[in-house]
C-alpha cells in the first residue's frame, strides 16, 4: 500500500485560494435556483429524458431574455431513476439543501404522490407537467396535465360518437398503479352511467416494465370478437413498445379494434415502426402536429436546442404534450415570480392564480384562479405512418379542469379550494 | 355511411375536378358524399386516388389542383402529370370512420382485378369485415370466379351475407358454409342470427353450428396459450442457458449474467446502427451479423471477469457473488455512461414482422416463431458441444472432480476460462433474441437475472435437460395463469410455487446421481 502523504501547508493554501475562486463568481452574478425532477434511467426515462430536456431549454429561453427580476434561472437536474421512494429523497434534498424556488417533475402518479407530502411538510412548488387521474388538490402543486375531464372523458365519447366508430364493449388496459386504476374507475363509472353493462367491460392490468403482451392481445381478440370494441390503453413507460409491437405483429387493426392511449405520444412511437398501428388513437391537449404560430416556434426553438447541444437521437426528436405543459408550467412560474417581485412560495402561490400564455397549442392558457389546474383544450389524434397523429376531433376551446370527478361517489361534497 | 359497391360495378363515371375538391377541401359530411361519389366510378383513375388517400398520400394545398405524391414526387390526381409541390402543401388527414369506408371501396374495386392473388387478397379481406351491402357484388364476383381459393372466400362471405336471406334453405346453405370456417366472426354471425331467428329447422341447424363454431374457437384459443406458453418458455431459456454453464456447471454464482445479456443486447444494437450506415440495402439481414457478434462480444467480456474476478475465487461462492455484483454494476454503470440511460432502439427486421394465420384466430407472430427456432438450434449446439466434443469432455470432467482432473493431466485454468466465455458468449445470444422482442437499455439484464437463476435453481443444478423442462415449465405455467388471475396475480403465483418447491426438493426436478451429487 503507497504511503499517504500529509497535506502540507502548501497545499492547504493552494485548496483555499481554489475555493475561493470557485466561490467569487457564484456570489457576484446571484441566480435563481430550479430544481428538475425526472427519470433519467429505468422504466420511465423513455418518457422522462425529454421533459428534463425541454425544461433545460426553457430555462435558457427565460435567461436569454434577461431571467426573472432580473436574476438569472440556475437549473439543478436530478435523477431519481424510476424509483418512488427516491423521488422523495431528491424531492428533500432539492428544497432543503439546493433551496431550489420551484420544482419541475415527475411523471407517474406515483412519484408524485410519494414527492406529495415532502412539498407539503416544506412548503416547496411543484409543477406537474402530465396528464392524471385527478383526486388531489395540493396546495403546493400546480397541475398543468389534463385532469381526466380534459382527457379520458372526451376520449371515450368519441370512441362511442358514430365519427369514431360507435364502441359499444370496452377493454381498459393499464400498467398497475395509481393512476390506471383511478382513471378506470373513474371511466366505468361514466360508461355506465351512458347504459353500457358490466359485462360489455374488461379491465386487466401488467406490472411495469412488463414486455410480454402476447395473452394479453390474444384476450383483446376474443373480447373484440363481439364487435365494435375499443381498447382503452393507460399503459405507461417502455412497457408500450412491446405492447405496440405485439399489436402489429398478430395483426390488429384500428379499423376492426381501435386502441386508444393517455400516456402514448410522439416521444413513445419514436423507434416503433407505426404502419401497423395507423389509425389507432391518442387523446392530449396538444400534438406536434398542430399548425400554428406559436406551436411553429416552439417546434423550431426546440430543433435548434436538440441540434446545438447535440442530444441523442438528433433529428428524430420530437416534442409532445407533457413536454408543451412543462413549457408553459415554466412560463407562467416565471410570470407570477415577476409579477410578485418574490420567488416566496406564497407570494407565487397568489400570483399564479389566473395567469395567461400564449402556448404551442394554439390557444391561451388560463391557470386557473381557485382550482390549480390549467384550462386545455382536447385533441384526439390518429397514429400515421411517420409516428406523427393526425387530430380527428378536437373541442372548440380550452375547458375548465375537474380534479374531482363527477363520476366517482362522494366527491360532489369536496370543495375546490 | 355505406359505400355502394354495387354502384361501383356498374356505374362508371369520369373521375372530376368537383368531387376531389370536396374530397381534400371539403367537410366530414361532403368528403363521405363525394367518396361515394368516387366509388361509383369504378375507374382505376379513381382507385388511385382512393389508395393515395388510404395511405395519406393525397395532398392538397388551401386552392388549386390535388396531388398525389409518390417517392417524393408530386402528381396531379386527375391528370397524372406531374406536377411541382409547393409550400403552403398540406396532407389530407382521414379518420378510421372512413379508413373503414375507404378499404371497402377499393376491396370492391379489387374484386374485379385480373391477377387472382389480388383477387384472394380482397376477398379475404371481405371475410374480415362483412357487410350485407356486399351480398349482390360478392354473387356477381362469383359468378364469373375461376380460382379455387378465392371461390372458397368468397362463397364464405357469401355465406355471411346470406345469412339474414328471407328463404329458409338459402339461410340453411349458409350456415352449412359458414361451419367449415370457424372464427370469431362466423361465432358471432351465427350468435347474432339465432337471437332473431323463427325458423325452428334453421334454429337446430344454427345451434349445432354454434356449438360447433365455439369448440373449434376454444382449440384455437387453447393452442394460442400453449404457443405463448412456449415461446415466453423459449425466451426464458434463452436468457438462463448461458447460465446453466457457468453457475450449473461451474458452479459460479454470476450476478453479472444478466449484463452479459444486456451486452450481447447492445452488440445487436451497434451492429444494426452500422448497416445503417454503410450498408442499408442489407438491413434486413443485420441478424446474421449480429449474431455472432453478440456472442464474440459477450464471450470477451466473460472471459476478462473470469481472468480478473472469478479465476482468483473459486471455491468460495460468498465472495464470488459479492464480486461478480460487482462486476455488474460496473458493466451497468460503463453502458449508461457510453450510450446513455435510455433504451436504445433495435428494429425487428422486415421478415420478423406480421404473424402468420394457423388456426382460425390464431395469429402466430414472426419474431416468436424465429426466436423459438433459434433456441432450439443454441441448444441443440450447446448439447452438441457438451457431450460429443473433446472440450465438452474436459468441461465435465473439471466440473465434476476437478483435482482429479488436473492430476490427469487436464489443464483446468484454461477449461475453466474455455467454459466461462462459452457460457458468457451464450448469455450474449440470449441477448440478441432478447433485443428482438423486448426492450434494449442499461437496466434491461436487471428483469432476467432472477428470472435465470429461478430457471437453473428450478430445474436442478448442473443438468440441461433440467433448465430446458424449467424454462419451459415456467413459461407454460405463467401464461396458463394469466388469463384466469392477470399478470400481476400470475408471476406472483409462479414465485410463491417456486418458493414452496424449493424447500420440498432443494436439489430441483432434475438431481445429479451417484457419487457427484455428494459434493
Amino acid at each position: 500500500m503507497p504511503k499517504v502523504r500529509k497535506p502540507t501547508a502548501f497545499t492547504w493554501l493552494a485548496l483555499l485560494c481554489a475555493t475561493l475562486a470557485g466561490a467569487l463568481p457564484a456570489r457576484a452574478a446571484e441566480t435563481i435556483k430550479v430544481g428538475i425532477l425526472h427519470s433519467l434511467s429505468g422504466t420511465m426515462a423513455i418518457s422522462e429524458t425529454s421533459l428534463k430536456d425541454v425544461a433545460l431549454m426553457t430555462i435558457e429561453e427565460i435567461n436569454a431574455k434577461g431571467g426573472v427580476l432580473g436574476k438569472k434561472l440556475e437549473p439543478v437536474v436530478v435523477d431519481p431513476a424510476s424509483n418512488w421512494p427516491l423521488f422523495a429523497e431528491k424531492a428533500r434534498q432539492l428544497l432543503t439543501q439546493d433551496k431550489v424556488a420551484a420544482v419541475f417533475g415527475c411523471w407517474t402518479s406515483v412519484s408524485r404522490k410519494s414527492v406529495l407530502p415532502v412539498f407539503e411538510e416544506l412548503n416547496g412548488l411543484l409543477f406537474y407537467p402530465v396528464q392524471y387521474e385527478g383526486e388531489e388538490l395540493s396546495q403546493n402543486v400546480f397541475y398543468t396535465g389534463a385532469a381526466p375531464n380534459q382527457q379520458a372523458i372526451p376520449a371515450v365519447e368519441y370512441l362511442m360518437s358514430k365519427e369514431g366508430g360507435g364502441a359499444k364493449r370496452f377493454f381498459l388496459l393499464g400498467t398497475d398503479y395509481v393512476y390506471p386504476r383511478t382513471t378506470n374507475k373513474i371511466l366505468r363509472a361514466f360508461l355506465k352511467v351512458k347504459g353500457i353493462p358490466e359485462s360489455d367491460i374488461a379491465e386487466t392490468y401488467t406490472p411495469f416494465g412488463h414486455n410480454d403482451y402476447q395473452t394479453i392481445v390474444a384476450q383483446i381478440k376474443a373480447f373484440g370478437a363481439g364487435g365494435h370494441t375499443a381498447v382503452v390503453s393507460t399503459i405507461n413507460g417502455d412497457s408500450n413498445v412491446p405492447f405496440y409491437k405485439e399489436l402489429g405483429n398478430q395483426g390488429l387493426k384500428a379499423t376492426d379494434i381501435p386502441v386508444v392511449a393517455f400516456s402514448v405520444g410522439e416521444e413513445e412511437l419514436r423507434g416503433i415502426d407505426t404502419k401497423p398501428l395507423v389509425g389507432h388513437l391518442a387523446a392530449w391537449n396538444y400534438f406536434m402536429s398542430l399548425k400554428n404560430k406559436n406551436n411553429a416556434a416552439f417546434i423550431k426553438m426546440w430543433k435548434a436546442y436538440v441540434k446545438k447541444n447535440k442530444l441523442p437521437g438528433g433529428d428524430s426528436r420530437v416534442t409532445n404534450d407533457p413536454m408543451e405543459a412543462t413549457y408553459v408550467g415554466m412560463h407562467m412560474w416565471a410570470q407570477a415570480v415577476q409579477k410578485a417581485g418574490s420567488t416566496k412560495v406564497d407570494d407565487v402561490r397568489k400570483a399564479m392564480a389566473g395567469q395567461t400564455f400564449a402556448a404551442p397549442s394554439g390557444f391561451t392558457l388560463k391557470m386557473d384562479e381557485t382550482n390549480h389546474h390549467l384550462w386545455k383544450p382536447v385533441y384526439i389524434g390518429e397514429v400515421q405512418g411517420d409516428g406523427q397523429f393526425d387530430v380527428v376531433w378536437k373541442t372548440g376551446t380550452a375547458i375548465r379542469a375537474q380534479p374531482w370527478s363527477p363520476f366517482i361517489a362522494g366527491n360532489e361534497k369536496r370543495a375546490e379550494r | 355511411m355505406t359505400v355502394s359497391v354495387l354502384a361501383a360495378l356498374t356505374v362508371a363515371l369520369a373521375l372530376d375536378a368537383g368531387v376531389l375538391d370536396k374530397i381534400a377541401r371539403g367537410s366530414q359530411p361532403e368528403r363521405e358524399e363525394a367518396l361515394a361519389a368516387l366509388v361509383a366510378t369504378g375507374d382505376p383513375g379513381s382507385a388511385r386516388v382512393l389508395r393515395a388517400l388510404l395511405e395519406g398520400r393525397l395532398h392538397a394545398a388551401p386552392e388549386g389542383a390535388v396531388l398525389i405524391e409518390r417517392d417524393g414526387a408530386f402528381s396531379d390526381a386527375l391528370s397524372g402529370a406531374s406536377v411541382p409541390p409547393t409550400d403552403d402543401l398540406e396532407k389530407v388527414t382521414i379518420n378510421n370512420r372512413l379508413r373503414r369506408s375507404l378499404q371497402r371501396a377499393l376491396l370492391g374495386l379489387e374484386m374485379s382485378a385480373p391477377e387472382p392473388e389480388r383477387r384472394l387478397e380482397a376477398a379475404r379481406a371481405l371475410l374480415q369485415a362483412p357487410d350485407t351491402d356486399l351480398l349482390p357484388a360478392v354473387e356477381a364476383a362469383l359468378q364469373r370466379e375461376s380460382d379455387s381459393r378465392v371461390r372458397e372466400a368468397l362463397l364464405t362471405t357469401q355465406g355471411m351475407l346470406a345469412l339474414s336471406a328471407p328463404e329458409s334453405n338459402r339461410r340453411l346453405a349458409a350456415i352449412a358454409q359458414l361451419e367449415r370456417v370457424p372464427g370469431a366472426i362466423t361465432k358471432r354471425l351465427l350468435a347474432d342470427r339465432l337471437a332473431v331467428e323463427s325458423d325452428p329447422a334453421v334454429r337446430t341447424a344454427l345451434e349445432r353450428a354454434v356449438l360447433g363454431v365455439e369448440a373449434s374457437l376454444r382449440r384455437a384459443d387453447r393452442a394460442g396459450l400453449v404457443f405463448s406458453g412456449i415461446s415466453l418458455g423459449s425466451v426464458l431459456l434463452l436468457a438462463a442457458l448461458g447460465l446453466a454453464v457457468t453457475f450449473g456447471l461451474m458452479g459460479v454464482i454470476n450476478m453479472a449474467h444478466g449484463e452479459l445479456l444486456m451486452v450481447g443486447a447492445y452488440a445487436t444494437w451497434m451492429v444494426q446502427l452500422a448497416f445503417r450506415r454503410w450498408s442499408p440495402a442489407w438491413l434486413d439481414w443485420y441478424l446474421a451479423v449480429a449474431v455472432p457478434a453478440s456472442f464474440i462480444a459477450a464471450a470477451l467480456i466473460g472471459a476478462l471477469l473470469e481472468v480478473t474476478v472469478v479465476r482468483k475465487l473459486y471455491g468460495r461462492p460468498l465472495e464470488t457473488l459479492l464480486a461478480t455484483f460487482g462486476a455488474s454494476l460496473l458493466l451497468m454503470q460503463g453502458v449508461r455512461s457510453a450510450f446513455g440511460a435510455q433504451n436504445v432502439e433495435v428494429a425487428n427486421p422486415g421478415w420478423m414482422s406480421g404473424g402468420i394465420t394457423v388456426l382460425a384466430g390464431l395469429v402466430l407472430p414472426w419474431n416468436r416463431i424465429v426466436i423459438l427456432l433459434f433456441c432450439s438450434l443454441v441448444l441443440l449446439m450447446v448439447w452438441m458441444l457438451l457431450s460429443r466434443t473433446r472440450l465438452g469432455l474436459l468441461v465435465r470432467a473439471v466440473t465434476q472432480n476437478r483435482q482429479r482432473a488436473g492430476g490427469l493431466g487436464v489443464p483446468t485454468p484454461r477449461v475453466d476460462l474455455v467454459a466461462f466465455a462459452l457460457g458468457s458468449g451464450i448469455a450474449g445470444l440470449g441477448g440478441c433474441a432478447l433485443s428482438q422482442i423486448g426492450n434494449v437499455g442499461p437496466e434491461m439484464g436487471q428483469g432476467f437475472i432472477v428470472d435465470s437463476f429461478m430457471v437453473v435453481v428450478l430445474g436442478g443444478v448442473g443438468q440441461l435437460a433440467g433448465t430446458i423442462t424449467a424454462a419451459l415449465g415456467l413459461g407454460l405455467a405463467n401464461k396458463m395463469l394469466e388469463p384466469v388471475a392477470g399478470a400481476v396475480l400470475a408471476k406472483i403465483v409462479v414465485l410463491a410455487f417456486i418458493i414452496l418447491f424449493i424447500q420440498r426438493r432443494p436439489q430441483g426436478l432434475f438431481a445429479l446421481r451417484g457419487r457427484a451429487a455428494d459434493e
